[in-house]
Order: structure tokens, then C-alpha cells, then sequence
């Protein structure tokens, strides 16, 4: 094969050009290369020593006239690699010496072994992640221009402050809602790819969900709310939980699941037009979250039945856990059922409460819902919504 | 010494150890017991293995020949057993600016040419024997500025010649000597911008780094130790990734023909006269 080089030198692509050719050669077939820069004899001399090829002539010239033989070593290197898998095709489990490797790349062999503790697909896995990736990919808004944050208002201040309890407590939750999926989002084998995108890109949503929160908390005020030892001892089971499938179930089905109703209720009783747009942002990207829980949990519950038994002791053994908690704040309590009446006024407040009783309903009727899809039964699905945590997520 | 094989390698940086370690699982696996000892420097390792520390030494070119002369004049033997396929025919170059109106090696006269470190077979001690046979003799012709990092090491630290290619461009010398392989990472790193240099000269061929064993040596597990070294191949990958480290494809025979210019070097510049009279009285 012959190769000319022209005036290019051999540091600044001329090696592209050798490597690119020896690679077409054929076995035994010897690569001419000639060039008209300097020093090219020099640099073609010292690359062909490193890379083990023979360099049966070289005459400096200029211009260059060099003959290589190639070495066993460029194709050596890719003995024994292999496919990490098909690119449509998901392994069972896939094997650790695949690493970070693309789906469907070709991996040298000797490629160091890693570690992800979730590399069975069943528990991770999920037809549906692809689409939902790609729905949360194309819905993903900006926390600067989605929400109308100059619109003017004016609340009554005891108003204000109910909302400023609320997102204040909702920034919390929300906190909660995004350690979950990034400490399991960094045990994932990467060949689950869509599972990884769906985990990463539902931490960055919860990411903008706390920006949005605190700066409408912010908006008129100089101070967040109250943090309560209950509302965090509940969020700490969920947080501390090392299950995948009992992290998912608690957090994405029936927490997040009971979350879509209170941020629905926020935005229908918002007092103000920002509160209104912050929670409805935030509910649409919760939908999602809830629908790959929802999704990845009937796979593994058809794959797996005994699942279902784990989850019940699960949802059993968090509210024993949290037994002795005050669940649910009064103060966000309170600052719900104001929202909701929107004035201090006894009429309003009753009206406020039945609000929240319709909440509280919808939350159960939702959870049970959610539950009957997955394949639990009235009786079983009637008794876990009631265990779930006062304090929603 | 007992029936562990002991070689002796200089830790120029700190992959060596993972080298040697990788090398010693390899040779277990494959049942030659196999030791290694890192010394600082070359002529502490040199003068270990003539105390008999050590029965093989991975040497630079100056280690093997202060070896060989001082096996000599102990009526010894010293012999190069295996090397890299990457330590055959290397060359160097002694590079100027582009700019800088130096045609020939004649127009270095009276000029500052930057060296590695003084103890470099590639980066000082052969492009400085280069212009004394053509004529310009260092220090008397021409001012040698020494760029002096890890002395002791023979130059296997890349420092020495990066920081004389760094002077060269930012005109504190004139010219700057280094080895072909690193003339091309420092053009493709950018410590020498495209267009910026030339070379002004490329040595002819010589050879780096060996094992060298004494007349001593236990025959057997030698013989063990070049059967394994040849039968390392590149596509094994557990051996891949140490020879990457070290820098090769494939072990070759030794061979002492490739130091020739270098034993002209030391013996025009008297580089290893004090060391070897020091080693040789010891072990008298």
C-alpha cells in the first residue's frame, strides 16, 4: 500500500494517517509512506519503534521515502475483545467486565472489572423507560422563563407565610425525592442505559423543582420555614432505604403517587399565579416519576411475585418506623387548610378543611389505584395506603 | 540469596512498583519465584548486584556499561539477556527554533545548547559526543546548560528534556537535545508548537535499556525468567497492560552492539571513571 503524506507532518497528523493506513493493510502487506515535511524520517522512526512496527527503509530525504512492515501488536490488542451486548438487546446480567462500555461496543479484553450492586435486569429494568426518557428529555423547562415570576401580586402576609411553610416543606420532600434515585443511580450497570437516563434526568428535575420552590418562597419573604424532626425521621426511611424495588415502591408509587395530589391541589388553590405555575411544573415531571415506578414494578412483580409480599412487610415495617413520629407538621397542616380558605375567615377556613379532607381522600383513592394496577388485591391495597406516612411522601 | 529469582529495577516513577509487582504475579503463576528491589538511582543498583544483592538488573545503557567495565576489571563477566523491542535503534535530535538562522551544527559555535540530565545517555551524553566528533567540543566550543532532573536516574525522567525544550522556545538556549520519541510527544502536546522548531541533526542508532546478569547468576532460573519474558505476548491483556506501562510490544534477545557511541561518550567525557574505580575497589 503507498501513502503520501504531502507537507503534513508527521506530529501534527501524519501519525493519523499512517495508524489509519496500516490498519487497511493486508497480512504481510507492507505500507510505503512518502512526505515532504521536515523531520517526518525522525517522528516515523520513533512512532513505528513505540507502536512495534518494522521499519524496513527510511530515507529522510525530503522528501521522505520509508517502507513499514506492521507489527502483530495493532491487531493483537483486540484479541479476545467482545460486544458489550446487542444495542437493542438488554443482557439478564450483565457481566461487570463491560464497565462504562456503550451497549453494543466492542471491549478490549482486560478492561477492569466494576462493581454496580444493581446489574440484574429484573428489579431495574422497564420497557417503558426509553419512552418515558425521552418524553422527560423533550418536557424539561427552564426554572427562568417557565415560571411568570414578575407577575405582580399581593398577599394577605399570613398567606404569604402559609405558602412560604409550604414550599418550604415541599423543598424538603423534594430534597428527599432526589437522593433516592442518585444513590441508586451510581449502583446501576450502565447497560440498563434508559434506566440510567430516566434516574439522572428525574434527579435534575427534582433539582429544578427545589429552585423553583425556594425562589418562590423567596419571593416576598427573607426567611424559609420550619423543618420538622418528624417530617425528616419519614423521610429518612425512605432515604436510608438500600432496596431498589422497596426504595422505588415507597418513593415513586406511593410517595411521589400522594405528592401528585398535593401539588395538584397547590396549583388549583394557589393564592397567587407564580405558586400556581411552580406546582404544575412540578406535577408534570412528577407524573412521570410515578409512571417508571409504576412501569419497572409490574415488570418485576411478573418476574419476580414473592416481590409483592416484600413491598407489604416494607410499607408494615416503615410505619412501625415511623409510629412514634408526629407525621404531618401542623404548621404545613395549617398552612394547607389556609391556601385552601384563603382568608383567616370561619367560612372560608371550613370550606379550607373540607378541601383538605377531599385531598387526604384523593391521596388514599389514588394510592389504592396505583396499588390495584400493580396486581395487589382491595384488602391489601386498602390497608397500605392506610399505613402510608402522614407526612405524604 | 535463596532460589528466588531477585532483580533489581530504579524507581524513575512511581509505576514501577505496579510494573514489577505485575511481573512478579506473572512469573509465580508460572512458576518461577521472582522477587524485585527498587533502588533510587543506578549506580546504588549497579553497585548492589556486583555485592551480589541482586542477579539481574533492568539497566539503562550507562547502568550496563558501568556494569560491563567494571566486570572487566574484575576479570567478571556481564551480559545483556533480553530488552524491549522499544529499546532497539532509538535516535536523538538536537532541534533549534525555526527562526533562529542556525543552518549546521558549525553555527552552534559559541552557542548555549540545552541537555537533559548530565547522567542522560540520549538527552546529553550522545547529541554531546555527536558535535565533539563533528568538531565542536562542549564547554570549550559551545555552553552545555544542563537541565537536571532526578540525577542518578540516567534521564528515564521525561522532566529534563521537556524543561530544555521549554528554554529552547522561550530563547534561554540556542539548542536543546532530546530522544526522537519525545521530540514527537512534545510536538503533539504542544510543548513545541507546530512550525516552531526544526532539527538541526539525528544521531545515528543506539540502543536503551537491557537486563544484564553476571557471570554468577543462577542458570536456571535465568533461563526460566527469558523463556517467560519471551513468552509474554500482547494479547493477553493482563500482560498488556504491564507492557503498555513499560513501553514495548515484545521482548527480544539482548544485545550489546547498539552502545557503541555511548562508550565513545563516556570514554571522551570520562563520565563513570570515578564510580567504576569506587565499585572495583570495593568488591577487590
Amino acid at each position: 500500500m503507498q501513502l503520501d503524506l504531502g507537507d503534513l507532518t508527521f506530529a501534527r497528523g501524519g501519525a493519523l494517517l499512517v495508524r489509519r493506513a496500516i490498519l487497511r493493510c493486508l497480512p504481510e502487506e507492507t505500507l510505503a509512506v512518502t512526505g515532504r515535511a521536515s523531520d517526518l524520517a525522525i517522528d516515523l522512526r520513533a512512532w513505528c519503534r513505540g507502536e512495534g512496527h518494522t521499519l524496513l527503509r527510511c530515507e529522510a530525504g525530503p522528501p521522505l521515502d520509508a517502507v513499514i512492515a506492521a507489527g502483530p501488536a495493532v491487531r493483537q490488542r483486540w484479541q479476545g475483545a467482545e460486544r458489550a451486548g446487542g444495542m437493542d438487546t438488554i443482557h439478564p446480567h450483565p457481566p461487570r467486565r463491560w464497565g462504562l462500555a456503550a451497549r453494543g461496543a466492542l471491549v478490549e479484553a482486560g478492561t477492569p472489572e466494576f462493581r454496580f450492586a444493581l446489574d440484574d435486569k429484573l428489579p431495574v429494568w422497564s420497557e417503558d423507560a426509553a419512552r418515558l426518557y425521552a418524553q422527560a428529555a423533550a418536557a424539561q423547562w427552564d426554572p427562568a422563563t417557565a415560571v411568570p415570576w414578575d407577575t405582580p401580586f399581593e398577599l394577605p402576609d399570613e398567606v404569604e407565610d402559609a405558602v412560604v411553610q409550604v414550599m418550604t416543606y415541599l423543598i424538603e420532600n423534594e430534597t428527599a425525592a432526589l437522593v433516592v434515585p442518585s444513590r441508586f443511580l451510581a449502583q446501576l450497570h450502565p447497560h440498563f442505559k434508559e434506566v440510567m437516563q430516566l434516574l439522572a434526568i428525574q434527579a435534575a428535575d427534582e433539582a429544578r423543582h427545589i429552585e423553583v420552590f425556594t425562589r418562590r418562597a423567596m419571593l416576598k419573604r427573607s426567611q424559609l420555614g420550619l423543618s420538622t424532626a418528624g417530617g425528616q425521621a419519614s423521610l429518612q426511611t425512605l432515604v436510608e432505604e438500600p432496596d431498589f424495588a422497596i426504595a422505588t415502591f415507597l418513593l415513586s408509587v406511593l410517595g411521589e403517587g400522594t405528592f401528585l395530589s398535593l401539588l395538584w391541589f397547590l396549583q388549583h388553590y394557589a393564592p397567587d399565579p407564580v405558586t400556581a405555575a411552580v406546582c404544575r411544573l412540578a406535577a408534570q415531571d412528577e407524573s412521570r416519576h410515578v409512571a417508571f415506578g409504576m412501569s419497572h414494578l409490574r415488570s418485576h412483580l411478573a418476574g419476580e411475585p414473592a416481590l409483592a409480599a416484600k413491598l407489604m412487610n416494607a410499607v408494615h415495617k416503615r410505619h412501625d418506623a415511623l409510629r412514634h413520629t408526629a407525621g404531618l407538621n401542623a404548621e404545613v397542616f395549617d398552612a394547607l387548610v389556609l391556601m385552601a380558605a384563603g382568608s383567616w375567615d370561619p367560612e372560608d377556613l371550613a370550606f379550607g378543611y373540607d378541601a383538605m379532607d377531599a385531598l387526604l381522600a384523593d391521596m388514599h383513592t389514588q394510592r389504592i389505584r396505583r396499588m390495584l394496577k400493580l396486581g395487589f388485591d382491595e384488602a391489601q391495597a386498602e390497608e397500605m395506603s392506610s399505613l402510608h406516612t402522614r407526612n405524604f411522601m | 540469596m535463596n532460589d528466588t529469582l531477585l532483580l533489581g529495577a530504579v524507581s524513575y516513577d512511581p509505576k514501577v512498583v505496579t510494573i514489577w509487582e505485575g511481573f512478579q504475579q506473572y512469573f509465580a503463576e508460572r512458576g518461577l519465584p521472582f522477587d524485585f528491589v527498587l533502588y533510587s538511582n543506578y549506580e546504588r543498583q549497579v553497585e548492589a548486584h556486583f555485592l551480589g544483592h541482586i542477579h539481574v538488573a533492568w539497566n539503562s545503557p550507562l547502568a550496563w556499561l558501568q556494569s560491563e567495565q567494571i566486570a572487566a576489571r574484575l576479570q567478571r563477566r556481564a551480559s545483556a539477556i533480553a530488552m524491549r523491542d522499544s529499546d532497539c535503534d532509538l535516535t536523538s535530535v538536537i532541534v533549534v527554533r525555526s527562526d533562529s538562522g542556525i543552518g549546521g551544527v558549525a553555527d552552534l559555535k559559541g552557542k548555549r545548547v540545552a541537555v537533559g540530565a548530565q547522567d542522560s545517555p540520549q538527552a546529553t551524553l550522545i547529541p554531546l559526543l555527536v558535535l565533539a566528533e563533528e568538531g565542536l567540543e562542549p564547554h570549550r566550543d559551545f555552553e552545555v546548560v544542563p537541565f537536571d532532573v532526578l540525577l542518578g536516574k540516567h534521564g528515564d525522567h521525561i522532566g529534563g528534556e521537556r524543561d530544555a525544550a521549554r528554554a529552547l522556545l522561550e530563547g534561554k538556549c540556542d539548542a536543546a537535545c532530546m530522544i526522537d520519541a519525545n521530540h514527537m510527544l512534545f510536538q503533539q502536546e504542544g510543548t513545541l508548537p507546530g512550525g516552531a522548531t526544526r532539527s538541526l541533526l539525528q544521531t545515528p542508532l543506539y540502543d536503551h535499556c537491557n537486563f544484564t546478569v553476571l557471570d554468577d547468576a543462577p542458570a536456571e532460573a535465568i533461563a526460566k525468567f527469558r523463556s517467560l519474558l519471551f513468552e509474554m505476548s500482547y494479547a493477553d491483556p493482563q500482560v498488556r497492560r504491564l507492557l503498555d506501562m513499560e513501553g514495548l510490544k515484545q521482548w527480544k534477545e539482548g544485545r550489546a552492539q547498539g552502545y557503541a557511541m555511548l562508550d565513545r561518550a563516556i570514554c571522551r567525557f570520562g563520565t563513570i571513571d570515578p564510580f567504576v574505580d569506587q565499585v572495583v575497589e570495593k568488591c577487590s
